[in-house]
């Protein structure tokens, strides 16, 4: 945009804040559902029959599906009437879920048709991924059948409570009430060996018939007494807001739109769980940072105090501090874990398998970190609740409890504390594929340097300047620059060099040594059996402090090396740090920012590091 | 402000996606139709950003569309300040094969081109040239009102749609995040799943993503909007006297009004909670959808 004017919250001359007129049909409560089972056993029937008999269809659609069938020699089936596409239309079963919506006296419903074939579970998946509550069908004929288990199985995971299951074709099956206990009885049994919630309710309908759907079975289902399908929908509740918890929200973005004229720096994001208010001081991990809210930011909103769980919103915060995106904000009361290592159920959904040994994109709440299997635990036939306890790899359709590991820490939690930072996705290539919830922290080798920088960080006592006015005031924020390699690798040339360069364009550089830090700090830890794991403690502080004085420090040492870095980055979680591991044999393989031989010039190492500082804004403030 | 009521909702969610959208794609865009719908949108952009709309708006001219419309968006792109680009299929145009024109000559004649097959070259191939910078771009001057050539002609790869599920049958099958092959076609039999707010933001080189904040809003939910936020619409939507007015809109020469006395939103509301529409599609007025002609065009890129 070229020429703009500032277009603030107020600015503007259309109507500001939401008209105010009491309008009773507003506040109509809207319900996701989703339809599941086995293929064949009669969902997309099902979601049909309830869209004609609750009037949902336009005029003329039944007739206009009946005559169709008429026409092409095919049966009528309800199902025709979501069949959206002329492949599913061909094929007569679904493909992909299907948005449809209806309404009764309470509420209105987006019922979502979800695919019942194994060829479509990933369609399943995401159907069932935004759904507040599931009906699921089995066919009172065939009875639970393999994807009844799967989808059940599935259902568990996503967390979806509410369930309630039609058992269908009651008539085909002679509408017998035995027939059904069955049926029920055996997929309670089910679910309560996979640990599921047990389902609200079981109903016998037809749904071709339109038994005790929409309206009550006929006389001979008068054995069952209980709510048809529609008034146990309606008798579904909504999950209560969040706001009793504690609170989350990860960070979305960071806007500034300068060039528009708004001089506003806002973080932005939803708030997740919980509730916080202007004045709140508030956490970020992992980089545990602090500062208190400012203002709430919104457009065309009436100006308000507090937010709570449900709100995409934005503020300003009382101190520019700087946070990114994929940080999770929380009170400093109950912030979030940390780690680099959690245990998780998984599905998997993409044809290539889930294998140990390779690095996958893995994608939480706004976070997104290189990952891999550290180990993998058991993998379960959904359809079975069977296990295989000895398995290199996850393959399609399969579900795995496993531990994974991701590169560098992220902040989340137990999704059965908190479900939208608990819970995440695999990429692989361009794809999403697989999906799975944390169930279990698993403490990496630096648990204990985090627990003692959050200790720190959350009590450290500011100066009367912060960190942020000393980067405007430098020109840079301030970052760790960490040279490792054996001695004699030429780390320490290039240290001085980078220093000297550093300095010269302007930035405050500072080259820390390692062997002055252990002919002093150290110095007692020459009597005593020091560890290993002692001496990057005090050097990472060391670093730290020279940090919080908005230096860029160059660090060379012999003592502390690429496989500390773990260890000082737990240390470190505020800052930027980055790793250049000079390894003239060329056998190196642990990540690392830059990797060089020690035979390139200073000039070309520098300039390397110059793009890399660039693109890590650390010289573009 | 306290718990969140329907309309919220959906705002709340739509705003979640605009932000990601805007994250993941640096080359983004939004399609603007001048429709209720898109403009909904347009003020959904701007409640994620905080009365900014970072990106382009690009706006497909058929040259057939009703002169009221064009003025709207020029008016308000200039009010907004808002990046506007115009894309055409001027080939087709200059060669004078579209529907208009050719209305007149017999069913079967070689020169008649039919509605759908002038939906596909002037909004569905000017689309998928103009998204891939194949066809020209026309862009706003706000200092000046004019339009001029677009010195960009570099691919869009995430683009903002307003499809909504309970439009019809195969827009009720998107994702949020939906991907288009190297040809802007999309396979609906084979879409990537899509897991809570984790939406497909990786993409192969010349592919591109659909994005569709207002996915599970239905027509009702748009008008509530439109009359809780004061949102400005054209008055093709309201009956002027005639006993008429639009409640879809496309190109003059291929959409009906519907019989109607709504003159405002709230008598829109009225009608819609009424049940009166009920039973007539929304888009019956549209006359290239036909059978599978919109399920078509929309396989080959169409919004």
């Amino acid at each position: 945009m070229s020429a703009a004017r500032p277009t603030g919250p107020a600015a503007g001359p259309l109507p500001v804040g939401p008209t105010q007129q009491p309008d009773q049909e507003r506040d109509r409560q809207q319900m996701n559902v989703v339809v599941v089972g086995h293929v064949d056993h009669g969902k997309s029937t099902v979601v049909g029959r309830l869209l004609a008999d609750t009037g949902a269809l336009p005029q003329g659609k039944l007739d206009a599906v009946r005559r169709e069938c008429q026409r092409t020699g095919k049966p009528f089936e309800y199902a025709f009437l979501l069949d959206a596409l002329s492949d599913e239309q061909d094929q007569g079963i679904t493909i992909d879920t299907a948005r449809c919506f209806f309404k009764t006296a309470k509420r209105d419903y987006i019922i979502i048709d979800a695919p019942g074939h194994i060829e479509f579970l990933k369609n399943m998946i995401s159907g069932a991924a935004r759904a507040e509550a599931a009906v699921l069908v089995i066919d009172a004929k065939e009875g639970v059948r393999e994807n009844s288990r799967r989808h059940g199985y599935l259902l568990a995971m996503l967390n979806i409570r509410q369930v309630v299951v039609c058992v269908n074709k009651m008539d085909l099956a002679g509408n017998r009430e035995a027939d059904f206990r069955d049926i029920e009885e055996q997929y309670r049994r089910f679910l309560t060996e996979i640990g599921a919630v047990a389902p609200r309710l079981f109903i016998p309908v037809s749904a071709l018939l339109g038994h005790n759907l929409a309206a009550r079975g006929e006389s001979s289902l008068s054995w069952y007494r209980g709510p048809t399908l529609l008034e146990s929908l309606d008798a579904l509740t909504k999950a209560p807001h969040k706001t009793d918890q504690s609170m989350r929200m990860p960070v979305q973005a960071v806007y500034k739109f300068s060039s528009h004229g708004d001089e506003r720096r806002i973080v932005a994001g939803r708030i997740e769980s919980g509730r916080v208010a202007v004045g709140d001081t508030v956490v970020f991990s992992p980089s545990n940072k602090s500062t208190t809210i400012k203002t709430l930011e919104g457009f065309n909103t009436r100006p308000r105090d507090q937010i709570e769980a449900g709100w995409s919103t934005g503020f300003t915060l009382a101190e520019e501090i700087y946070v990114t995106r994929g940080e999770v904000m929380s009170h400093v009361q109950r912030p979030p874990l940390v780690s680099t290592r959690f245990r998780a159920n998984l599905i998997w959904l993409s044809k290539k398998p889930f294998e140990k040994g390779r690095d996958y994109k893995l994608k939480i709440h706004t976070t997104a970190v290189a990952a891999r299997i550290l180990k993998i635990n058991k993998v379960i036939d959904a359809s079975e609740a069977r296990s295989d306890l000895a398995r290199e790899s996850v393959k399609r359709h399969e579900v795995a409890d496993l531990v994974l590991e991701t590169r560098q820490p992220i902040a989340f939690d137990l999704s059965s504390e908190s479900e939208a930072t608990g819970r995440f996705v695999m990429v692989d290539g361009y794809d999403v594929a697989g999906g799975g919830i944390i169930v279990e922290a698993v403490s990496d080798a630096n648990a204990e340097f985090r627990d003692e920088a959050r200790l720190r960080d959350f009590n450290w006592v500011r100066g009367g300047v912060i960190v942020e006015e000393r980067a405007q005031r430098f020109g840079h924020r301030p970052a760790l620059l960490m040279l490792v390699g054996r001695a004699g690798s030429g780390k320490h040339r290039y240290a001085r060099a980078l220093e000297r360069a550093l300095f010269a364009e302007g930035r405050s550089a500072y080259m820390l040594d390692g062997t002055n830090v252990l002919l002093g700090v150290d110095r007692d830890l020459y009597w005593v059996d020091a560890t290993q794991e002692e001496l990057v403690r005090r050097f990472a502080e060391v670093a730290h402090l020279m940090l919080h004085a908005g230096l860029i420090v160059v660090s060379t040492t012999n003592a502390i090396g690429l496989a500390d870095y773990g260890q000082v980055q737990a240390l470190i979680p505020d800052f930027t740090s980055l790793v250049i591991d000079v390894d003239p044999e060329g056998h190196s393989v642990a990540p690392c920012d830059l990797r060089i031989r020690g035979s390139e010039p200073e000039a070309e190492v520098i300039a390397r590091v110059r793009e890399l500082l660039l693109a890590r804004h650390i010289t573009s403030v | 402000m306290s718990h969140l009521d329907h309309l919220d909702q959906l705002e709340q969610q739509s705003v979640y996606i605009f932000r990601e959208a805007f994250r993941h794609f640096e080359r983004l865009c939004m399609l603007w139709s001048i429709g209720k719908d898109s403009t909904v949108l347009l003020w959904l952009a701007r409640k994620a950003f905080f009365g900014h709309i970072p990106f382009p708006l690009v706006h497909i001219d058929t040259s057939f569309k009703i002169p009221e419309m064009i003025a709207y968006r020029d008016r308000l792109a200039l009010e907004y300040r808002l990046q506007m680009v115009v894309g055409e299929n001027r080939a087709v145009l200059d060669s004078g094969r579209t529907f208009p024109g050719t209305q007149h000559l017999p069913e079967g004649h070689p020169d008649r081109v039919s509605r759908v097959d002038c939906c596909g070259s002037l909004k569905k191939d000017a689309l998928v040239g103009t998204l891939n910078g194949t066809l020209p771009r026309q862009r706003l001057d706000l200092d000046t009102g004019r339009y001029a050539l677009d010195p960009d002609r570099e691919p869009y790869h995430g683009v903002i749609v307003g499809a909504r599920a309970d439009e019809e049958g195969s827009r009720s099958k998107e994702r949020y995040f939906s991907p288009r092959d190297r040809n802007s076609e999309w396979d609906v039999g084979d879409q990537p799943p899509e897991f809570w707010n984790q939406f497909k933001t990786d993409f192969a080189p010349g592919t591109h993503v659909r994005v569709h904040p207002l996915l599970d809003w239905t027509e009702l939910n748009i008008w509530e909007y439109i009359k809780r936020e004061g949102i400005p619409t054209v008055s093709l939507y309201y009956d002027q006297g005639t006993g008429k007015r639009y409640r879809s809109l496309g190109c003059g020469p291929c959409q009906l009004p519907i019989d109607s006395t709504a003159r405002n939103v709230d008598e829109i509301l009225v009608e819609l909670r009424s049940g009166k529409l009920r039973n007539i599609a929304e888009r019956s007025g549209r006359l290239q959808d036909g059978k599978h002609g919109l399920e078509e065009l929309r396989r080959e890129g169409y919004m």
